[in-house]
């Protein structure tokens, strides 16, 4: 077993190197001139060569991305005299925005948690209950309407989800104000008044698909041999499908409940854009319009780690839950 | 009557399917839908002209000094039969059949490519093993830990600049070149794992052994053996995915990537209509429910396909 974790966290690691690299390539590879575009129009060429070798963009790209590793793990100093000292983890300096692109991250990440954290629960909660009465219920309405839910909110994309929510919910009942962000700290009431529709967009979209996942898990669980003989031996069908199916069933959900909580971890871009946000996704968006490359490095880098170290971790889950899975 | 009499016709796999997939009135009725979506992106510059909708031009008659369509429902009329756009007095109908050329085109290039991409890589994949495989299967693994919409959003500018001066077409046709590329890259990588796990099991099988114990090609064995017993499940693939790159193209052309006005498409109308709530909900309610239509017509069809080509489903088990 040890091993298994070894070997599945050592693979996680290579992952996350090779993530990094390709970023930091992909990005230094396109045309744009980075330290060209750290400060306006009209600039100076002088003021673009001291960028470009405050940045280190001077140096050959190997180079660069060693020092923003080196700086990921003791900080880094941005210019030589005069520059700019950003505390480890440094993930670069953001010209645009005259500040550490690790401080915007920390302040996005909180935003992008809490949308995550209340659409996981609401998603799981209406995506596995809908799913076990459909099954429990099979052929009749429930099922029915849990097909139809399932059918309605595949297909429907998440901004228009939010568009309309925002509309009927803000607009033409006003039962909730139009969300405006406001930190769990220093206001939890309109915090969550203002995550309720994001929570409610990402769960109706993300839900339908569990809905199904959820169903067929459950009616396959219960043809298997062992409920056949759980009935037999005379255990209530509700032990049974408690303590029994819903065990089995489940396992794949929750692996796959995982994966998808850790994308959503990166930046739920187009519900953060949608109820504007101050999340990850947001940043990121922000970031595009700026053509500011640090920032856009930064989030591409701490959602992949997010993806990653989800991966592992269900992997390691399931290995300890599914002993068959350890062997390779 | 005596068993003798009884004639016992065998049909191929594919009349069963199909004779399935007509009594599935659902996917029927999906396909019917799917069909008059087609028609109607195929023959939009001729319906427009016909019945003079013309999605570009602009009818200020329509609008009042605000900008905002005249007339209830965001204007609709006998000239506008959904309304004009606030703003511009561009007719809806009109942009939502040219905007339908857009999702289709996208949905059915995009689909093409990556499932040609996934097919073609993970039978290399499933029949070569060894280097090959794990360089492929290790590929795959790095393009899932990707965030690939922060990706194709962050790319999207430079890369539809390198396109152009590669050559394509400036403006939209970049664009559009560019969204196909990155649901490709993206998007190869579920077909070719499907792909992958079929072929490694079914070239254990024996009719595989039995072709190659006759001295049978490779070619042979990937054209006559394989293909025949993974054309299902690729239609079914493709089918499924489909309707995800056509709300995919919305969706970035709704966060300003992609397509750009005064180019019809569903995704545009949506991003813009956000100006007009308070004024003109029709404006957001008409694109959305087409696009939800048209996806939903196409996860449909696809469910009944998959429910038709698989032996041992009944409808009963979905």
């Amino acid at each position: 077993m040890l091993i298994f974790i070894a070997r599945r966290l050592l693979f996680a690691l290579a992952l996350l190197f090779a993530v990094s690299a390709f970023t930091y390539v992909i990005f230094a590879a396109l045309p744009s001139d980075p330290a060209a575009l750290t400060c306006g129009k009209n600039c100076r060429p002088e003021v673009i060569a001291l960028n470009r070798e405050r940045l280190g963009y001077d140096k050959p790209i190997v180079v660069q991305y060693g020092q923003y590793l080196k700086g990921i793990v003791q900080g880094r100093t941005y210019g030589a005299s005069e520059g700019v000292h950003c505390p480890a983890p440094s993930l670069g300096y953001s010209f645009r925005k005259h500040q550490c692109v690790t401080d915007l991250i920390t302040r996005s990440l909180p935003v992008t948690t809490s949308v995550a954290l209340g659409a996981f629960v609401l998603w799981m909660l209406i995506g596995v209950g809908l799913g076990t009465m459909a099954a429990l219920k099979r052929g009749r309405w429930p099922d029915r309407l849990a097909t139809v839910f399932s059918v309605v909110g595949i297909s429907l994309p998440t901004f228009f989800v939010g568009l309309l929510a925002i509309m009927i919910f803000v607009i033409w009942t006003g039962f909730l104000p139009f969300p405006r962000y406001e930190g769990i700290t220093s206001n939890p009431a309109k915090w969550f008044m203002s995550l309720i529709l994001p929570w409610f967009t990402l769960a109706v979209v993300s839900a339908s698909s569990y809905v199904r996942l959820t169903r067929n898990g459950i009616l396959e669980v219960m043809n298997e041999e062992f409920v056949r003989l759980g009935l037999a031996k005379g255990l209530r069908r509700k032990t049974l499908i408690v303590k029994y199916v819903m065990r089995a069933a489940l396992l794949p959900i929750v692996t796959i409940a995982g994966l998808d909580f850790a994308a959503l971890l990166g930046g739920a871009v187009i519900t953060e854009s949608v109820f504007n946000l101050p999340g990850m996704g947001k940043l990121s968006i922000m970031a595009v319009n700026d053509s500011d490359l640090p920032i856009l490095v930064a989030t591409t880098l701490v959602a992949a780690v997010f993806i990653v170290i989800a991966n592992a971790f269900v992997d390691i889950l399931y290995g300890f839950l599914d002993p068959r899975v350890r062997s390779y | 009557m005596t068993v003798a009499d009884t004639t016992i016709v065998g049909l191929s796999p594919s009349r069963l399917a199909l004779a399935r997939f007509r009594r599935d009135k659902v996917a029927v009725v999906a396909l019917c839908v799917v069909v008059f979506f087609v028609l109607i992106a195929i023959f939009a510059p001729l319906l427009t002209s016909v019945f003079n909708l013309s999605p570009y031009a602009l009818d200020r008659q329509a609008l009042n000094d605000y900008g905002n369509p005249i007339g209830r429902f965001g204007g609709m009329s006998w000239n506008h039969p959904l309304g004009v756009e606030p703003g511009t007095g561009r007719d809806i109908l009109g942009r939502l059949m040219y905007g339908a050329r857009v999702s289709l085109l996208i949905g059915f290039i995009g689909t093409i490519v990556t499932t040609g991409v996934g097919l073609v890589l993970g039978m290399v994949s499933g029949l070569r093993r060894g280097l090959l495989d794990s360089v492929i299967t290790r590929v795959a693994d790095l393009t899932l830990a990707f965030p690939s919409l922060l990706l194709i959003i962050a790319l999207n500018r430079p890369l539809t600049q390198r396109l152009e001066s590669m050559g394509v077409p400036k403006g939209n046709f970049a664009r559009m070149t560019y969204i196909i590329l990155v649901l490709t890259v993206f998007g190869w990588v579920y077909m070719a794992r499907l792909i992958r796990g079929q072929v490694l099991s079914l070239r254990e099988r024996e009719f595989v052994d039995a072709a190659r114990s006759f001295g049978a090609s490779n070619t042979h064995i990937v054209f006559k053996q394989l293909l025949p017993n993974l054309w299902a499940q690729v239609i079914v693939f493709a089918t499924l995915s489909l309707p995800g790159y056509v709300a995919v193209e919305a969706s970035l052309s709704f966060l300003g990537i992609g397509l750009m006005a005064p180019a019809a498409s569903w995704g545009i109308m949506l991003g813009d209509s956000v100006k007009y709530y308070r004024a003109d909900p029709t404006y957001l309610l008409i694109p959305g429910v087409t696009l939800m239509i048209l996806v939903m017509a196409f996860n449909l069809m696809g469910d009944g396909l998959r429910d038709a080509v698989d032996p041992k489903s009944d409808r009963q088990q979905l």
